[in-house]
């Protein structure tokens, strides 16, 4: 459990609404459900809704998506705040998703961490620039490329200190570093070569 | 050792095309029209001959599991679910299938959907994994285009298979808060009874299974049910992907036969331990949730890996995650940020989980230090079996085992570090309350 509330008034916007192309594309998606059952919709509409409103959900976005599949805005609202991917106040342009869970720590990932607070300073912070922001988030599920990020929807894996400096320092500059392993490696496969299926690796 | 022509994910690792000419080569969609005609009970009975049991933690017998839907369908429809919510620390599994073997996953909901009379699927994919969510939606495209699925598809079973995603909830992976979340509330377990066999999705007959054991359905029917009963030992028969993360030389995933000895899978897959195998301190043999396992003849040296022989050290497979912890780590620091992961995704909803999660890691924390007295470990134990099975759901159980599993194992340790404390401050420490 963690306490999640919505950002300070001033920093909320004073209306929201999908674009023509993201409400075709509500449509669609609610259409995947059964009639009557458009409530399903309502994570990937406030995921679309938060990529619309640039990373985050503001009020107006959550009582819009509450308006698109006539739910109480309420519901939509404890929904917001109960999943921890919706961002309920501004992030930066890249925001650093930095694992902290065991098998992350095992392989090093405090120092990630510290290179965050050095670099982004605390968590949900936005740099002044408004490039960067971080957070640490429990097992994003890839502990074989240990330690990871997730930075926006990409994951870094088998990160270093200086790989990971690296990246940051490639993202301020405006360039897009590759994502996945950062270390010679076949996604999930052993460093130096899989030990099976071999006449295909 | 298994052999590479027993694997049943011969593109783990991504070599390979992901997509339907890749998938076609390597076997999937063969003979799927012939299956599917032999009916229903065929394919329920053929699963339960293999001896499959769920590849997502529990191990429940597969074909049993599909064998609970009602037999004739009624007014509401029989829906699958797919669980792809993989958050379990340490597992990294069904992240491979889906962005790299998409359609063995599809071609096995297709049959699993035949085998329960469902005429709709879905499948709930962790919020995290955009990419492979992408992926795995070009496939399910790929093969509608194909009429692979879908209405009037060239197998003669109308089936429709849906992607739904979530937005960073491990709780979500538990079944009936995965069927919340996929109702567009939020993830909070439900009370069994009813089970989802009879009352699931939108209140109608429901099977959620895990994406590995949907993902290994094609290969049992086209090799057949005894091939799979084959591998590995009664009643932990087949193959399974296992995630070897932490203090090993080279972290993997890999598919290995069920029962295979833990130093045997470390040694030959990951490269050993760091510093060897005597450097060893003790493995979490399956995600998290499970009580890990220390080093020693009697426990790690003599290791099963399936659920029979995890249980045995008295832990459990779970989702076949090994974290390897060598002599180098922290164990009550390891622990305790454990702790802080369930309290961190506790939904909130039951008073012994919502509360002990936190009450747990704060006093784990504080014995990681020294800071504490001897007779709260006998308290900490108390307070886990007040947690375990006084929950709504096994959140609060699988919180619970691995402190359990320290305090059974590392009793010790946390006791030379209370001393060690001790004689470096002048004062006992006044127990302190949680808050």
């Amino acid at each position: 459990m963690a306490v999640r509330r919505l950002a300070e008034p001033h920093l909320q916007p004073e209306s929201f609404a999908f674009t023509d192309a993201n409400l075709a594309w509500a449509k669609q998606q609610i259409a995947k459900y059964p009639q009557g059952r458009q409530q399903s919709a309502v994570i990937p509409l406030l995921w679309r809704a938060q990529e619309q409103a640039g990373g985050w959900l503001p009020q107006k976005a959550i009582e819009h998506v509450a308006g698109v599949l006539g739910m109480a805005n309420i519901r939509v609202l404890e929904v917001a705040t109960f999943y921890t991917m919706f961002n309920l106040a501004p992030v930066g342009k890249f925001h650093v998703q930095m694992c902290g869970t065991t098998p992350c720590r095992l392989r090093g990932a405090d120092a990630l961490i510290d290179i965050c607070s050095r670099r982004i300073g605390h968590q949900h912070e936005v740099t002044a620039d408004g490039k960067f922001s971080w957070v640490e988030v429990e097992c994003l599920g890839a502990c074989v490329n240990a330690p990871m990020a997730q930075i926006n929807v990409d994951y870094y894996e088998d990160l270093t200190p200086e790989s990971f400096e690296k990246i940051l320092d490639e993202m301020a500059a405006g360039r897009t570093p590759k994502p996945g392993p950062q270390v010679d490696r076949q996604m999930s496969a052993p460093i130096g070569g899989a030990t099976t299926l071999k006449e295909t690796t | 050792m298994l052999q590479d022509k027993d694997r049943i994910f011969r593109n783990l690792y991504g070599q390979g095309d992901w997509g339907l000419d890749g998938a076609r080569k390597r076997g999937a969609w063969d003979g799927t029209k012939g299956f599917i005609e032999k009916g229903r009970d065929w394919l329920v009975n053929e699963v339960k001959e293999s001896g499959q049991r769920g590849r997502g933690g529990a191990g429940f017998a597969t074909g049993l599991k599909w064998s609970f839907m009602p037999k004739q369908v009624g007014e509401r429809p029989h829906y699958l679910v797919v669980n792809a919510d993989e958050s379990e620390p340490g597992t990294c599994k069904d992240r491979e299938i889906m962005r790299h073997d998409p359609h063995l996953l599809i071609e096995g909901c297709l049959y699993a959907g035949a085998a329960m009379a469902a005429h709709a699927g879905y499948i709930y994919i962790r919020g995290e994994f955009v990419r492979e969510r992408e992926r795995l939606q070009a496939a399910i495209d790929q093969a509608y285009e194909a009429r692979l699925i879908g209405k009037n598809n060239v197998h003669g079973w109308d089936f429709d298979l849906y992607l739904h995603h979530g937005a960073g909830a491990y709780i979500c992976g538990e079944e009936t808060a995965l069927l919340e979340s996929l109702e567009g509330k939020k993830g909070q377990p439900r009370l069994k009874p009813p089970f989802p066999a009879n009352m699931g999705l939108y209140g109608c007959p429901t099977t959620v299974n895990n994406v590995e054991t949907i993902a290994q359905v094609p290969d049992i029917l086209r090799r057949g049910a005894a091939w799979f009963a084959g591998i590995g030992r009664a009643n932990n028969t087949g193959t399974k992907l296992f995630c070897i993360s932490g203090h090993v030389e080279r972290p993997c995933n890999v598919e290995e036969e069920m029962g295979i000895p833990l130093r045997e899978l470390i040694e030959r897959h990951a490269g050993g331990v760091r510093g060897g195998w005597g450097n060893l301190l003790a493995v979490i043999p399956g995600g998290s949730s499970m009580p890990l396992i220390p080093a020693g003849p009697d426990q790690c040296d003599s290791l099963l890996m399936d659920f029979d022989g995890c249980r045995d050290k008295k832990s459990a497979l779970g989702t076949a995650a090994v974290i390897v912890m060598d002599k180098s780590t922290d164990i009550v620091k390891a622990m305790a940020r454990i702790s802080y992961f369930y309290k961190h995704e506790s939904c909130g909803q039951c008073t012994p989980c919502r509360e002990g999660m936190g009450w747990m890691w704060r006093v784990l924390n504080r014995m990681a230090d020294g800071r504490a007295h001897k007779s709260e470990i006998d308290g900490l134990m108390q307070v886990t079996q007040q947690i375990e099975g006084h929950t709504i759901c096994a959140f609060g159980d699988g919180a619970a085992w691995p402190v359990q599993g320290l305090l059974r194992h590392f009793r010790p340790e946390i006791e030379r570090r209370i001393d060690e404390y001790t004689r470096h401050t002048q004062a006992v420490p006044a127990a302190q309350a949680a808050e």
